[in-house]
């Protein structure tokens, strides 16, 4: 059935019709509305057996849902931003315990200064904690990818994180099918935990490990996230196959067959791209796009395998390594280093900064790529920060 | 998905770590002598029949008090009861009242006609002893356990010796005494009463060997002048006289002085009241330093007997005391004739001022040497200058009380079987005594000692009754059990790692796979029973 | 009764579940404690009483911290119950988690603890034990005070008493040892959530421990208990002495027993051979500069304020209700 619905309210669904047993929350903007979303179904009755509980901190609300994990039922919480710094030991914590929990990123610039709109500082924040990390470009995708990611993360025997793009996606009301009970049900069976606690077979989950020990915990760690590219493929393939949505997978693929400038970037950007490139595709050009689905693991040889067809690729990205550049495109360039593929970088909307189409197909349209380019950046302030220092170009560049 | 490795561990896997290689400490039980036993001349297990009464398990006390002591009910009510005295609960909230548990289970034994298991095994060998009174009557039943043939000959009327001459039977009921002299007799001891002996060396040959416990019934001599007649008794006559006329009734007149200011002082001056006497002590130093015991002078006191300290008697003419005071110097101890003199009026005067031994007996016996003091020399197995010949009781020693007297005979007896086996005589090994710093008093809690009931009439019956069964058992529970495990537990409940293991009969082990030495078992065991020793 | 040892009286009717061969025995030999360690003893006989009180249905989340170093370090796990161990400022969330799944799956016989030291719970759990006690999670969460950060090697935490040495509060010539005026009272501050019950125990009291936790095992809703648990290693004393200090510290007062239900003083244990706090701190090497040359004695009269007041608030002068 398709709905017009808030993003939010489309990923709330999804994760009800998941059954999860526990969901915890604290409120956070721009993720609020997801977790009021499944307040409300928990405590209408429509998702019976569920404990919604409010809790006091993001520390809390991820360490509620290790708890929840850790003694055998599926469990839930959403953050934002600060809220996954405050978390972060139990991000940590979470996948080295290997609890197949899942939590929505309602993505969000990380302060000071402090600041509530989009961008994927939160998300880049996270990148080594172990997790499964998956981009939505849509709502439609969002809600997928809430299905597919229990599903996932149950089979691997690892949390995952179902990046969203605050505001751009959360607050923004579109049509969304949503998948009946019954659908969801026959995709995703009901979670068997592999350890849990349980008084008839005591077990101890969380032991310190010594040296001798450590590097070998870490390696199956490497190894399980390399693992999981099939299994985050194939469930891809059974969600596509069932509901008839290729809204899964390791990456999303627009027009790259015959492009000689891919663009790749992650979450809902990748819309906008997608028209900018349609436009200047009509004009001659040959561009393609690829959106990460799975930023975590990283999908290296699927990435490579599409990207080294092209002449180049931009890279647009909406974090950074302070004093380095693109954290993306710096991944990228690691992967097709031993190919003639050039990689740039675009630099664009920290802190919920516009995008516009005409941006981007100014830059597309550039006769030379600086490396790396703050997008849109105001060159005025910044002169009159530097003043001895002169920038080159109206973005500036790295 | 499978077993996460190493975050995920089955219970119990810790068992593997064996933190005892930690150790540079490690705790032994220990069981030690506590200090009751250790000043208790017979030797009696005072802390183990004290558990066994708490726990309700009064033949089984009985049986191992009369291991060391064949009169517990004679005792318990005689005994001077140094184990009180060194109790370590003393300090603490009042000794255990050892004395008055033991007079009860005595009582009981009599009142249930407990006996002493039959002797089954009979060694051929037969044995003699001299005199019938504790020490003799002991060493007869000692003697007859390890199964050797035993003659008792008493001088007196009947056997019994001072318990029955020199405690007058106010202190120790005749029913008590005898029910406890039957009950030797019934395994097979032959006791014949006035069987006086008149050289110890007829009987060598007819005998395999001989306990001499004659006792000291010999009144000392005194330095005071008689004229006139007057009515003076000895104290061991008064005794032997109300004891073996006992219905008739001896008349001392109305004013009775005593002489003396031992027990037997005291005892005299408690008889003559009872026989209708008003009656006085005369003593020559303070009241304090009188060697009776103390509780014995004050229950004098309030039976109405007068003491005259700092007095001696010069001359006793007729009806008349001649008596000198004396002055005494605090500081430098020292007594000295006052000067002054007084005259006293006496229908009878009772001399208590010590007895000696009559070793007549002895003359034919050259190598049976006398100390002189005039106690019958013996080496450290109790023999006397000739092998056969063994001697015990009041005869060896000036200590004369009931319990050195049986603590002898117990010794004597041991020593008496090896002689007649020809094995060595059983070691005297005493362990280390737990004081009380040794115990851990924080476990227990202060409970008044149960003071048994007593009769306040002047009469020749007992003024004390025993225990009931529960008193019994909430006074033995007041025992500290020092220096012996009494299974509290707390060694078991307070090891950090559980390195102690119980048994399923209670019993405790220390697991030194485990044990880190740390202690606290050690400190926390409330008798002093763990002890800690270098690992080495 | 005549004693207080661990197997009661005769009758055995008071003996204590440590006492017991039966005993679980949730924390077994071979864990890495020191010797000596309160903390091991306290947790062992803490985990056995709440075993035994709900039938063997427990699971434990346990907060990082000397306790779970020692017991759980791979390949060896001295835990005889199901026990979790997540991070160090979260074990109340964690155990909220495990009550709220148990409760999902209708399975609310278990009974759920959540436990760790003195800084786990007052300092940098806080938060999460706060919001355990404000949902009224129905977990059980035991404090193991030591009075620092043990497993770091010594230094100052909330509880902490004034005037203590610690390797962040060394006593120097204008300092003696911690600072007076600080320090929290973590039973105070769960007290003021006014969940169902909140105790203070010992390992000077195993008897008492036993009982609070064995009633607070099976109350529904949040439920705090506050062990004071003497450390060897950090407060300088020998091994040996563990339960003594224990005890001396309820016998001066400065660790008072009491219980509290809904946030109201419910009863408090009467102090039975009441001690000065000398005897209790002389024994104890980080308060060493309180008693030498130097030593003033207003610093002891700050620590005898704190006794006194104790005295007083909780009831524990002989005509306490106990």
């Amino acid at each position: 059935m398709r709905y017009q619905l808030e993003g939010s309210q489309a990923i709330a669904k999804a994760v009800a019709l998941c059954r999860p047993k526990v969901v915890c929350a604290y409120p956070i903007t721009p993720q609020t509305h997801v977790v009021e979303g499944i307040g409300e179904v928990v405590r209408s009755g429509e998702l019976s057996d569920c404990k919604f509980i409010n809790v006091e901190s993001e520390m809390a609300a991820l360490s509620v849902a290790i708890g929840s994990q850790a003694t055998g039922v599926r469990s839930y919480t959403a953050t934002s931003s600060q809220g996954l710094l405050y978390m972060m030991e139990a991000v940590y914590n979470a996948s080295g315990l290997e609890l197949p929990i899942v939590m929505t990123l309602g993505n969000r610039a990380i302060g000071s200064p402090i600041n509530i709109w989009n961008d994927h500082s939160d998300a880049m924040a996270g990148r080594d904690s172990g997790w499964i990390m998956l981009f939505a470009e849509t709502n439609q995708e969002a809600l997928d990818l809430h299905i597919q990611a229990f599903k996932i993360a149950e089979k691997i025997g690892l949390p995952v994180m179902v990046c969203v793009d605050g505001f751009i996606l959360t607050h923004a009301y579109e049509p969304v099918d949503i998948p009946s009970q019954k659908e969801v049900d026959a995709f995703l069976p009901s979670y068997v935990p592999t350890v849990s606690l349980d008084i008839h077979k005591p077990l101890a989950i969380g032991t310190m490990v010594s040296p001798e020990y450590f590097m070998e915990v870490r390696y199956l760690a490497h190894q399980k996230q390399i693992d999981a590219l099939q299994v985050i493929c194939c469930i891809g393939e059974e969600f596509k196959k069932q509901f008839g949505r290729n809204s899964g997978g390791l990456l999303s693929e627009y027009k790259t067959e015959d492009a000689e400038v891919i663009v790749v970037t992650l979450g809902s950007i990748a819309g906008t791209i997608k028209d900018v490139i349609d436009d200047l595709n009509s004009r001659g050009k040959k561009f393609g796009v690829i959106s990460i689905v799975s930023y975590r693991p990283f999908p290296a040889d699927a990435l490579k395998d599409s990207l080294k067809r092209a002449k180049m690729v931009i890279v647009v990205e909406k974090a950074f390594a302070v004093g380095i550049g693109g954290i993306l495109s710096h991944e990228i360039e690691l992967i097709m280093k031993d190919t003639e593929v050039e990689v740039f970088s675009i630099i664009a909307g920290l802190g919920g900064r516009s995008i516009t189409k005409p941006m981007l197909q100014e830059y597309f349209l550039r006769k030379k790529y600086e490396k790396a380019t703050f997008l849109g950046l105001k060159k005025k302030i910044i002169a009159d920060k530097y003043e001895v220092r002169s920038c080159s170009n109206q973005e500036g560049s790295v | 998905m499978t077993k996460p490795f190493a975050t995920v561990l089955e219970a119990s896997t810790s068992l593997n770590n064996k933190t005892g290689s930690w150790r540079t400490k490690r705790p032994e039980y220990v069981q030690s002598a506590s200090p009751c036993n250790v000043v208790c001349p017979a030797g009696e297990d005072i802390r183990l029949w004290l558990a066994l009464v708490k726990a309700g398990k009064f033949y089984e006390a009985w049986k191992i008090i009369t291991k060391d002591n064949p009169f517990p009910a004679a005792m318990g009510r005689i005994c001077y009861h140094t184990c009180e005295k060194i109790c370590n609960r003393e300090s603490f909230d009042g000794a255990v009242n050892i004395s008055a548990i033991e007079r009860s289970i005595g009582d009981m034994a009599i009142d249930q006609a407990w006996g002493f298991e039959n002797v089954t095994v009979n060694s051929g060998k037969n044995v003699l002893v001299v005199g019938g009174g504790p020490s003799g009557l002991a060493a007869a039943y000692f003697l007859r356990m390890l199964g050797h043939d035993v003659t008792v000959y008493e001088n007196h009327l009947k056997a019994g010796g001072m318990m029955r001459y020199g405690v007058p039977r106010y202190r120790l009921s005749r029913c008590v005494l005898d029910a406890e002299i039957k009950r030797i007799e019934n395994i097979g001891v032959k006791i014949v009463c006035q069987k006086k002996i008149t050289d110890i060396n007829a009987e060598i040959d007819d005998f395999d060997a001989i306990y001499l416990a004659m006792g000291a019934h010999k009144a000392s001599q005194t330095g005071v002048e008689i004229k006139n007649k007057p009515n003076i008794i000895d104290a061991v006559d008064l005794f032997k006289k109300v004891e073996d006329d006992f219905t008739n009734f001896l008349n001392l007149g109305n004013r009775v002085f005593v002489y003396g200011g031992g027990n037997t002082a005291i005892d005299a001056a408690r008889t003559a009241l009872r026989l209708g006497a008003s009656v006085k002590i005369i003593y020559r130093r303070t009241i304090h330093q009188m060697p009776a015991h103390t509780a014995e002078v004050n229950e004098a006191l309030a039976e109405g007997i007068e003491i005259l300290c700092l007095r001696t008697i010069s001359c006793i003419d007729g009806s008349k005391v001649f008596v000198n005071k004396m002055n005494y110097d605090e500081e430098y101890d020292i007594l000295t004739p006052s000067g002054k003199t007084e005259i006293l009026h006496a229908d009878s005067v009772i001399f208590a001022i010590g007895q000696s031994v009559d070793v007549n007996v002895l003359h034919g016996a050259k190598n049976i040497k006398i100390s002189e003091k005039g106690t019958i020399e013996i080496d450290k197995n109790m023999t006397t200058g000739i092998p056969s010949v063994f001697a015990g009781g009041d005869v060896v020693s000036e200590k004369r009380t009931v319990t050195n007297a049986i603590g002898h005979a117990k010794k004597a007896a041991g020593c008496i079987d090896a002689y007649l086996r020809n094995t060595t005589p059983p070691l005297d090994i005493r362990s280390e005594v737990t004081n009380l710093k040794k115990l851990n008093v924080a476990y227990f809690k202060k409970s008044a000692k149960i003071t048994a009931p007593e009769w306040q009439n002047i009469s020749f019956e007992e003024r004390n009754i025993s225990y009931s069964k529960k008193e019994l058992m909430t006074e033995a529970s007041r025992c500290f059990s020092c220096g012996s495990c009494f299974h509290c537990d707390n060694c078991y409940g307070y090891c950090p790692d559980n390195a102690i293991t119980k048994r399923a009969n209670g019993d405790l082990e220390i697991n030194y796979n485990y044990c880190k030495g740390c202690g606290i078992c050690a400190t926390e065991c409330p008798c002093g029973a763990i002890k800690m020793v270098s690992n080495d | 009764m005549s004693s207080s040892t661990l197997s009661g009286e005769s009758s055995k009717k008071n003996s204590t579940i440590q006492s017991r061969r039966s005993r679980n025995n949730s924390l077994t030999s071979g864990h890495r404690a020191c010797q000596g360690c309160g903390e091991a003893l306290g947790a062992r006989c803490a985990i056995d009483a709440a075993y035994h009180a709900a039938a063997g249905k427990i699971t434990v989340v346990n907060a990082t911290g000397c306790l779970e170093v020692f017991s759980c370090s791979f390949p060896e796990n001295a835990w005889n119950v199901p026990w979790l161990h997540s991070l160090f400022g979260n074990a109340a969330a964690v155990a909220t988690g495990v009550a709220a799944a148990l409760h999902s799956q209708g399975k609310e016989d278990v009974r759920v603890i959540a436990q760790g030291g003195d800084g786990a719970t007052g300092d940098i759990g806080m938060g999460c034990l706060s919001g355990m006690f404000d949902r009224n999670d129905d977990v059980l969460y035991i404090c193991y005070d030591n009075q620092a950060y043990m497993n770091t090697g010594v230094q100052r935490s909330g509880t902490t008493p004034p005037l203590a040495r610690t390797a962040t509060t060394v006593p120097h010539k204008n300092y003696a040892g911690s600072d007076p005026q600080t320090g929290k009272n973590v039973a105070q501050i769960a007290m003021a959530h006014e969940i169902p019950y909140v105790a203070t125990a010992s390992i000077g009291n195993i008897q008492d421990l036993e009982k609070k936790v064995s009633k607070a095992i099976n109350i529904r809703g949040s439920k705090y208990v506050h062990v004071h648990v003497p450390c060897p290693l950090g407060w300088g004393y020998d091994t040996a002495e563990t339960i003594k200090i224990a005890r001396l510290a309820i016998q001066c007062g400065l660790f008072p027993l009491f219980e509290a239900e809904y946030g109201k003083l419910a009863r408090s244990t009467a102090i039975e051979d009441p001690i000065s706090i000398e005897d209790y701190l002389k024994p104890q090497k980080r308060f060493a500069h309180l008693f030498g040359k130097n030593a003033s004695s207003e610093s002891l009269d700050i620590l005898r304020k704190i006794a006194n007041s104790n005295i007083e608030k909780y009831r524990l002068g002989k005509t306490a209700d106990d």
